[in-house]
């Protein structure tokens, strides 16, 4: 197969950036997305050119740092992978494929397509855990928690924080990734005690991050590789109003 | 108080407000388009005069439409800021935009649905309201059972006649059909209230909810500009 | 320099509460006044900053990814022992310590394993209570499955991705640490150098990969859980920024470098596709469950999975329940990867390159039906189908071993200290708890026994006896490190040869996997150094590096690793070269039995080689920790 791509190319924070078109030939249906930028990088330095940068790490879909928008969907076409699990079979020859950073003022591009995803650490830093210090718990068993309530919490805490969610959104919304966080821990007994100041302190630092409001459109699910549900937004809107009401922080 | 305010900006707070904003303008369109039925009747405008006279002249619809004004402004201005800021939220757009299979066109286009509508909701004051209550451009007078009463009929009849208000009256209902085929049902996202057996429901009456005002709003210049009624 | 493993005297059962005991502690108001440095934020790094941090030590953690929830730790699929017993069949602290010890071949350190398996309870109440969401059974307690080389069922997990919600909750411990002023994080940021003061670590030199900036960070411990070293084969289950860059900076600062020919190969990943193959991907071990493998009696080259119907029954070799009817397709990973080699090198191999074997799902869905195989491996076939295009409920997998895990790392006493005082290894980066092979599950439990409730104890012993004064790091051994990295950057950026640094890494890769994979012998290992060494030369002449380093530099930050990884071959190769026996993922082939299994020599090398780095281009020294067993019987293992 033969490629055309047109790829964003920014030599740092702030420099202008701007698209470049490069031609990759006898591309492999079985290669993957980023081993086609592999393949093209090597030839680019080949050449005495820089490679075009990008995150990437585990390349099997679980750490979140591939983010590629590529042709108008963040990691690509197919439902429920990320960029590194994308294959060249779902293109056609000659097809051209434009692929742009994610693009949110919260997530600066830090070079070519690699952005700063910070504000998501920043946010589960405000509150997305359990106070508990190492040692002094209970024993694991003696907490029962229903099957449904543990699968229900999983599906919430698959999030790989990969920020596809907030790439997708027109608001450039993180309301997907903060609340599958404040989801997962309202679910579960653990969770319960800091429930309230928890909800509250995380919505309070993802919109000092300066991400966008939710206008429940679902773009952030849909291309969501984890396929996390809107439900939990509305669980956090939910965790968010009755803490305001009831909570004791003034 | 310092933290009601503080809970209604935040973003989720200002979603509540247009959720809550929202189902109330929801409420109103329905007993509006209930009276503006009547306008279909076919007693040369009796009904629809009789019933414009209640409305106008009960304390308690005065209130309430005092209030649909306010909350009609209240929905508009914080959509405004809700758009600014989500706008502010991405500086750099995309080359490609965001093609994804779930999210409707509407979704997406909920502010400039909203514009259009604001649009409409002046013209049609200016066009009946504001002769009725303000004075402004002339308007007859009836007398029904005894009482002289506001010839609202008439002025609405006039202006359906004219294809360009009736025409406009059309495309805007079509822009509030789509505007409520999203709102509805993001009114319940946005207020928390989700549920496995309820939220299906909610989508669905919410769709048909949006036919039927768009459907019912839009039919009744469409079947006075033609002469028709029942 | 002799080798002291510093294990407490006592009963097996009982070093550790004594040890604990013993040890000096830090009076919790001057614990502020210690600086600890931890590197890496997988399980043990994230793990032992949260806890170090929480003790109320002044911490600062560093990773090379954005976020520290990135580390390799989160691909862990399976789940994680614990001796819980809680399926009441029969489990214990001891039969996990012996599971573990049998599995490692007896080449693991008895008081180090046993250690491992008492603490490994409180890690599952530690997760339960960070909010971990491991499976429950309907009544609401956690649930458990039965992992290779175990008879029990104490593998506690969160579906297919119970690495992830692990790290996740040392992750949120480290977060809320973090917004505590406890943990001050730096991401984006590689250890290039470490720095001794009289004789004693003292602190790092740091990369910042957004700036280039290089930066010295003083302490008073330095704890290393930087990770294993697999990505020295090119190709592995590793992520692609896996390095042993930190160890190795270590190593060359006098850490001695344990086991480093201990490798495990994995042996159900999907096979190589093509020279442009960045890494390889691990289906779970579970599938061997209901899969079975085989591959043609007569060879069938460039036989496709398509096709693999159209093979008779009696032209199949089952080869693993032929060879081993006990286990059949169950064998420890060790074995299962080396028939696969031995198939393949027979030329019985399958697929286009003539590397793979199939593993079959028919007969499963024909007995078990497709629901219950859906429901059982979904995930893992949907996986599956994404990376090859092949359907696996209409036609065999096809699979190959691959390098997965490394068991080597650098030598640490029984309180995970490293030959350097004040510096420590904990997690895949040591040696110390898997011995020549590692049971699965068992990874998470190390990382997270050695950061939440080993090193967090052992480090205040250390700290007891040290000053409370800060070393600036304006002092002349900060300065000459930095001058070292500098210069070493510069050269890297100045040769501006013909080759790209991925082309050396590949070439390593092959030459490791070629000589010094899943067997090794006498005249391949001493090929194998010679080419190494060309290769090494070759590099620091030829070797292109573009950009510059005030910016962003992919292929800078990668010429540094593969620079290390080319050393640590090398001293791979001479480990394995010493050691003439087989043992778990080290398969010699002059050292085996009959039958063709691995033969242990127990009389000769019972022992831990640790290596020490005597200057460049000089040859290391071999130093040799003796294992002694007290409590296990060693016996040849036998799966038949």
């Amino acid at each position: 197969m033969n490629i055309t791509l047109k790829v964003w190319r920014q030599n740092g924070p702030k420099d202008k950036g701007g698209f470049e078109t490069y031609d990759v030939k006898d591309v492999s249906p079985d290669m993957s997305f980023l081993e086609m930028f592999d393949v093209l990088n090597i030839d680019l330095e080949k050449d005495g050119k820089e490679g075009i940068h990008f995150d990437h790490d585990c390349r099997e879909g679980i750490c979140g740092m591939c983010s590629m928008y590529i042709n108008g969907k963040p990691h690509g076409p197919k439902d429920a992978v990320t960029t590194c699990q994308l294959h060249m079979r779902s293109f056609k020859d000659g097809d051209t494929i434009v692929v742009e950073p994610w693009r949110a003022a919260a997530f600066p591009v830090i070079k070519d397509l690699m952005v700063d995803r910070t504000s998501f650490d920043r946010i589960m830093q405000a509150g997305g855990y359990v106070d508990v210090s190492t040692g002094g718990v209970p024993d694991a068993n003696e907490i029962p928690i229903p099957k449904v309530v543990a699968d229900e919490a999983m599906d919430a805490a698959q999030c790989i924080g990969c920020g596809a969610c907030v790439a997708a959104c027109k608001n450039a919304s993180a309301m997907l990734f903060t609340s599958a966080k404040v989801s997962q821990l309202a679910l579960l007994p653990q969770g319960q005690v800091e429930r309230k100041t928890r909800v509250e302190k995380m919505v309070a630092q993802m919109e000092e991050e300066g991400f966008g409001n939710c206008t429940n459109t679902g773009a952030c699910s849909a291309v969501c590789p984890k396929e996390i549900s809107l439900e939990h937004i509305a669980r956090m809107n939910r965790e968010y109003l009755s803490a305001k009401v009831s909570s004791t922080n003034v | 108080m310092s933290w009601i305010t503080q809970t209604l900006s935040s973003s989720i707070g200002k979603k509540v407000l247009m959720a809550l904003t929202g189902l109330f303008l929801i409420l109103f369109l329905v007993v509006h388009l209930a009276g503006n039925l009547q306008l279909l009747v076919d007693d040369g405008g009796q009904s629809f005069n009789a019933y414009a006279y209640k409305m106008a002249h009960n304390p308690f619809i005065k209130v309430v439409s005092y209030g649909n004004f306010f909350f009609i402004l209240l929905h508009a201005v914080i959509g405004i800021v809700l758009t600014i800021k989500n706008k502010a939220a991405r500086k750099v757009g995309y080359h490609v935009s965001t093609k994804d299979s779930e999210s409707t066109w509407a979704s997406k286009n909920m502010p400039l649905l909203g514009v259009i509508i604001l649009v409409f909701i002046v013209v049609h004051l200016m066009g009946f309201w504001a002769k009725a209550k303000l004075g402004i451009g002339e308007i007859g007078f009836v007398i029904i059972d005894g009482v002289e009463m506001h010839d609202l009929y008439t002025v609405v009849k006039t202006a359906y006649e004219n294809i360009l208000i009736s025409g406009f009256y059309v495309i805007s209902m079509i822009a509030l059909g789509f505007h409520l085929s999203h709102g509805f049902q993001s009114a319940f996202q946005s207020l928390g209230l989700n549920h496995k057996k309820y939220t299906p429901l909610f989508k669905t009456v919410g769709t048909l909810y949006s036919y039927i005002v768009c459907f019912g709003f839009a039919i009744i210049p469409i079947l006075m500009y033609l002469g028709i009624s029942f | 320099m002799a080798l002291d493993s510093k294990i407490p005297e006592g009963p097996l059962a009982e070093k550790w509460t004594k040890h604990k005991f013993n040890m000096k502690l830090v009076n919790p108001a001057n614990k502020r006044k210690y600086d600890i440095i931890v590197v890496g934020t997988g399980l043990a790094g994230a793990s032992a900053a949260a806890s170090l941090g929480e003790l109320g030590y002044n911490v600062k953690v560093l990773c090379f990814q954005d976020s520290p929830r990135r580390a390799h730790s989160i691909a862990a699929q399976g789940g994680i022992n614990a001796a819980k017993n809680y399926q009441n069949d029969g489990d214990s602290v001891f039969r996990l310590f012996y599971d573990t010890i049998k599995g490692g071949d007896y080449r693991g350190r008895e008081a180090n394993i046993h250690r491992l398996a008492e603490v490994s309870v409180n890690i599952i109440d530690q997760c339960v209570a960070q909010g971990v969401p491991f499976a429950r059974e309907y009544g609401g307690l956690l649930d458990n499955r039965s992992f290779g080389g175990a008879q029990v069922s104490r593998t506690f997990y969160a579906r297919g991705q119970t690495g992830q919600q692990l790290l996740l909750g040392a992750y949120s411990a480290l977060s809320k640490q973090v917004k505590k002023g406890n943990v001050e994080l730096i991401t984006r940021t590689e250890m290039l150098d470490l720095v001794t003061i009289d004789g004693q670590a003292r602190g790092i030199v740091t990369r910042d990969l957004q700036t280039g900036e290089i930066k010295s960070h003083s302490a008073h411990a330095v704890m290393l859980a930087s990770g294993g070293y697999g990505n020295v084969f090119f190709l592995s289950t590793n992520a692609m920024g896996s390095n042993v860059t930190a160890a190795w900076r270590a190593h060359k600062k006098g850490a001695f470098f344990g086991n480093p020919c201990y490798t495990q190969i994995h042996p159900t990943c999907i096979p190589v596709s093509g020279d442009h193959q960045s890494k390889l991907t691990l289906m779970s071990e579970s599938l061997r469950n209901d899969g079975r493998i085989w591959v043609p009696k007569e060879a069938k080259p460039g036989l496709k999975a398509v096709d693999a119907a159209k093979i008779p029954e009696e032209d199949r070799d089952y080869y693993l329940e032929r060879k081993y009817p006990a286990f059949g397709n169950l064998v420890p990973r060790d074995v299962a990867s080396r028939n696969a080699k031995q198939m393949c090198d027979e030329g019985r191999g399958v697929g286009n390159t003539g590397l793979a074997v199939f593993l079959d799902f028919s007969e499963a869905i024909k007995r078990d039906g497709y629901e219950t195989i859906k429901a059982k491996y979904g995930n893992l076939f949907d996986m599956y189908m994404q990376i090859t295009g092949d359907n696996p409920y209409e036609m065999p997998m096809m699979i190959y071993p691959a390098v997965h895990y490394t068991m080597g790392g650098l030598w640490v006493d029984y309180n995970l200290m490293t030959t350097i005082p004040g510096c420590y290894a904990l997690g895949e980066s040591n040696f110390s708890d898997h011995g020549a092979n590692r049971l699965g599950a068992s990874a998470l439990m190390q990382g997270l026994a050695d950061g939440y409730f080993v090193a967090p104890y052992t480090v205040g012993d250390y700290l007891a006896n040290m000053p409370y004064d800060k070393i600036p790091t304006d002092h002349e051994e900060f300065k000459k490190a930095e001058q070292a990295v500098k210069e070493r950057i510069e050269k890297l950026l100045s040769i501006n040869g013909t080759k790209t640094v991925d082309e050396y890494h590949k070439e390593l890769g092959n030459i490791m996997w070629e000589y010094c994979g899943m067997a090794r012998n006498e005249e391949g290992l001493t090929k194998a150094k010679g080419l190494i060494k060309e290769l090494r030369e070759d590099f620091w002449k030829n070797v292109k590096v573009l950009g510059d380093n005030d910016n962003v530099n992919m292929s800078l930050e990668k010429a540094g690793r593969v620079a290390d990884f080319l050393e640590l071959g090398e001293l791979m190769i001479d480990d394995a070269q010493n050691r003439k026996e087989s043992c778990g993922g080290h398969f010699r082939e002059e050292s085996q039995t009959p039958e063709g299994e691995a033969l242990r020599i127990d009389d000769e090398y019972s022992y831990v080689a640790a290596w020490e780095f005597m200057g460049e281009e000089l040859e290391s020294k071999l130093h040799k920790e003796e294992l002694k067993f007290e409590n296990v019987k060693l016996t040849q293992r036998s799966y038949k």
